[in-house]
């Protein structure tokens, strides 16, 4: 029989090393140490440290305000997960109709996706300023007695807010594009069979998204659960009374402001134990549910 | 072409030669914006008066930021000669033990003189250890003034600022009248916690302050601090008090809008302030109860002070020893003073500034170093407490759950304590051994 591979030639090894290092040297090594770290109390400069088992660990969660924080990661990151995709879809859907300045507002829509999260903070919470910014007297105007300041339900509706607004673009590219990669045959097969225009979203159109619906869910949660720290960082500072704090937010506290270095390691292993679940379960029971 | 390249090269190697004849400094800074330009102004001035040294500051962004950055490199081997390290952060690099070479050690040995008293009584003890031996070289010093809207207070019909809390109380009411919240105030943890029992002379920590040893508990669950807040809370709600959250500039802005018609700050702001205040300012000082403690007495500084980092050689050392006393010397302290607001932290550069008639043309800026000046009592020296960056975010988090209604004051205080001193049980462990 004819051979089709190629043997074991090292050079495909060779091609794949750089990013193998690159992971090793900025994600494996790093994760071991945080590991590592995670069982010691250490001084911050380094002078002494003791091996205390999992201390770190029982302090950490019989913490009232880590378990608050985890709590209002959960619910923050299914908010905002859940929101932008449903907005950017329904925005992507319409973009698409459009024929006539169709450019334009693909433009437009994109524009957010420039905008680093801590800009997106530094814009919402000027938006929100309670002296003088426009949101914030918009919402008390209309009778809200809105003060993210004191109230800690405003306070997740502006992180949110501004979260879903920062993300909306990069959905909406993603969207746009699968919605353009629907064979236009498909449509106009549907258009005959089918007069509800939304049944045939949801019969033809949204199946055929699935991939990217799913693709997006899961970028959609990491960027929940650690790029929004910008965000948190300049808007709120986890406030009022830590029901803004993000989990990635109070490992930066303890870990870069604080300086309790076994605290924070053990947090950031925490941290990757609930990500890691998810993202099992994520592909394990809802992967299941797509067609490629 | 080529002769550009030559030229290029020659200029280099011409730099870096005189870089090498001169010892360098490294001084790792958290002043940026017109502070950082103040900063540069002394290294440069320090440079051009001597050829042996050379101190080059590097900004490192905010506090937290340059202490981190100073952790990192005194990990990885390659710490700088000179750290700033702000008040919360000071017990972690003093209880490191070796890390820093004392500022007094540093001095004795290859300064030509130290004394103690040489510098105010407010910065003296602040960066020292419980025997007294001063281990940080206070640089910016600060402490917490009354901001106050003279036309504002005008228009209530008041004369002068409140000195006591009573006072205060009397007013506020006239304030609102005249469309005035009374009262915003920036950063409680600093002036409504550590402050406020300076200010009484009422004990922070056990273990003298925390000096003594890393074993210590918070005594700030006392009837005096609770009722103090109660009162905050009773203002709040009856329009008195204007609270802002937890951000610095949100509350400086109420003031500076003419919402609130006093601000508690820093005297640090005094210079930002005097630039963008649209109405005519005056500050007093931190007003006090009458009646608890001994009040009133010198309140803590807050701001940052230098570190000597150890493991560095014999001729470095030396020039750290220089840059320190040319840092402390009258006129220095002098510029440093007058061109940002912190106070001056000895008491000849007080007197220079005295003598000079600065403050005959500008009154405020003398009241900070005065209320530091002031008479200081047992618990007024300063407060030595580990993971104390975490212990403010549980104030301040405790403070926002006091002022929306979700907690009572002696919930959050109950809160305050039992967190505190878990963090402060973490860091002894961490430390002691």
């Amino acid at each position: 029989m004819k051979r089709v591979q190629f043997g074991h030639s090292p050079v495909p090894y060779l091609f794949v090393a750089p990013q193998i290092i690159i992971i090793a040297i900025f994600f494996l090594w790093p994760a071991a140490q945080a590991v590592h770290q995670s069982f010691l109390l250490e001084d911050a400069f380094g002078m002494s440290s003791q091996f205390v088992w999992f201390r770190n660990f029982e302090d950490v969660l019989s913490s009232p305000s880590w378990l608050k924080s985890a709590g209002f990661t959960v619910v923050f990151s299914v908010l905002v997960a859940v929101l932008s995709i449903a907005i950017s879809l329904f925005l992507a859907v319409r973009a698409d109709e459009i024929i006539r300045g169709a450019k334009v507002y693909k433009t437009l829509l994109m524009w957010g996706y420039a905008v680093a999260p801590p800009v997106a903070g530094l814009l919402g919470i000027m938006m929100f300023n309670p002296l003088m910014g426009d949101l914030y007297i918009l919402l008390n105007r209309i009778g809200l007695d809105f003060n993210h300041i004191q109230n800690g339900n405003d306070a997740t509706f502006v992180v949110v807010l501004i979260a879903v607004w920062k993300q909306v673009s990069v959905n909406f590219i993603f969207f746009l594009s699968g919605l353009q990669g629907i064979p236009k045959s498909v449509t106009e097969a549907a258009t005959l069979d089918c007069k509800s225009a939304e049944r045939r979203f949801w019969t033809i159109t949204f199946p055929l998204l699935a991939p990217t619906t799913f693709f997006l869910m899961v970028i959609n949660l990491t960027y929940a659960f650690f790029e929004t720290f910008g965000i948190i960082d300049v808007s709120t500072k986890g406030a009022p009374g830590g029901a803004t704090a993000t989990l990635v937010y109070k490992v930066y506290v303890d870990g870069f402001l604080g300086a309790d270095m076994g605290g924070s390691s053990a947090q950031s292993v925490l941290l990757m134990i609930m990500v890691s679940i998810l993202t099992v379960f994520q592909f394990r029971f809802i992967e299941r549910k797509v067609h490629y | 072409m080529f002769r550009k390249t030559l030229m290029a090269a020659a200029a280099l190697f011409a730099m870096a030669n005189t870089a090498s004849a001169a010892t360098e400094i490294t001084w790792w800074h958290a002043m940026d914006g017109a502070l950082g330009d103040v900063v540069n102004h002394i290294a440069d001035d320090f440079n051009n008066s001597q050829s042996e040294y050379k101190v080059v500051p590097i900004n490192k962004g905010g506090y937290e930021d340059t202490m981190t950055a100073g952790i990192a490199a005194f990990r990885a081997k390659n710490q700088p000669n000179i750290i700033q390290i702000f008040d919360a952060g000071a017990a972690t690099i003093i209880n490191a033990k070796g890390a820093v070479y004392p500022v007094q050690d540093l001095l004795e040995k290859y300064g030509s003189k130290f004394d103690i008293n040489d510098y105010i009584p407010g910065v003296r003890y602040f960066y020292a250890d419980s025997a007294g031996k001063m281990i940080g070289m206070p640089f910016n010093s600060s402490t917490p003034l009354l901001y106050f809207n003279k036309d504002a207070l005008a228009k209530a019909g008041i004369q002068n600022p409140p000195k006591t809390w009573q006072e205060f109380e009397e007013m506020a009411p006239k304030l609102k009248e005249a469309g005035y919240e009374g009262l915003a105030e920036s950063h409680s943890p600093w002036i409504f916690f550590e402050n406020f029992m300076s200010r009484h002379n009422l004990q922070m920590a056990t273990a003298n302050n925390g000096y003594d040893s890393t074993d210590v508990e918070l005594l700030y669950n006392n009837e005096d601090l609770k009722n103090h807040w109660k009162k905050m809370k009773e203002w709040k709600d009856a329009g008195y008090f204007g609270y802002y959250g937890r951000a610095w500039g949100a509350n400086q802005d109420a003031f500076l809008q003419q919402k609130a018609a006093m601000w508690l700050g820093s005297s640090g702001s005094f210079g930002g302030l005097r630039k963008s205040a649209t109405f005519d300012f005056g500050t007093s000082t931190l007003p006090y109860w009458k009646g608890v403690g001994d009040a009133p007495k010198s309140t803590f500084i807050g701001g940052a002070s230098l570190f000597a980092f150890s493991g560095h050689s014999d001729e470095e050392n030396k020039g750290v020893a220089a840059f320190f006393e040319f840092l402390t010397k009258p006129e220095t302290q002098y510029y440093w003073h007058k061109e940002t607001g912190y106070v001056p932290i000895t008491t000849a550069a007080y007197d220079l500034a005295k003598k000079d008639g600065y403050y005959k043309e500008s009154p405020d800026a003398e009241v900070g170093i005065q209320q530091l000046s002031e008479e200081g009592g047992k618990w007024t020296k300063g407060y030595r407490l580990g993971f104390y960056v975490q212990i403010r975010e549980v104030i301040y988090s405790e403070v926002d759950k006091m002022m929306n209604g979700e907690e009572t004051v002696d919930q959050a205080f109950d809160v305050i304590e039992t967190e505190g001193n878990k963090l402060l049980k973490r860091f002894h462990d961490t430390y002691s051994n």
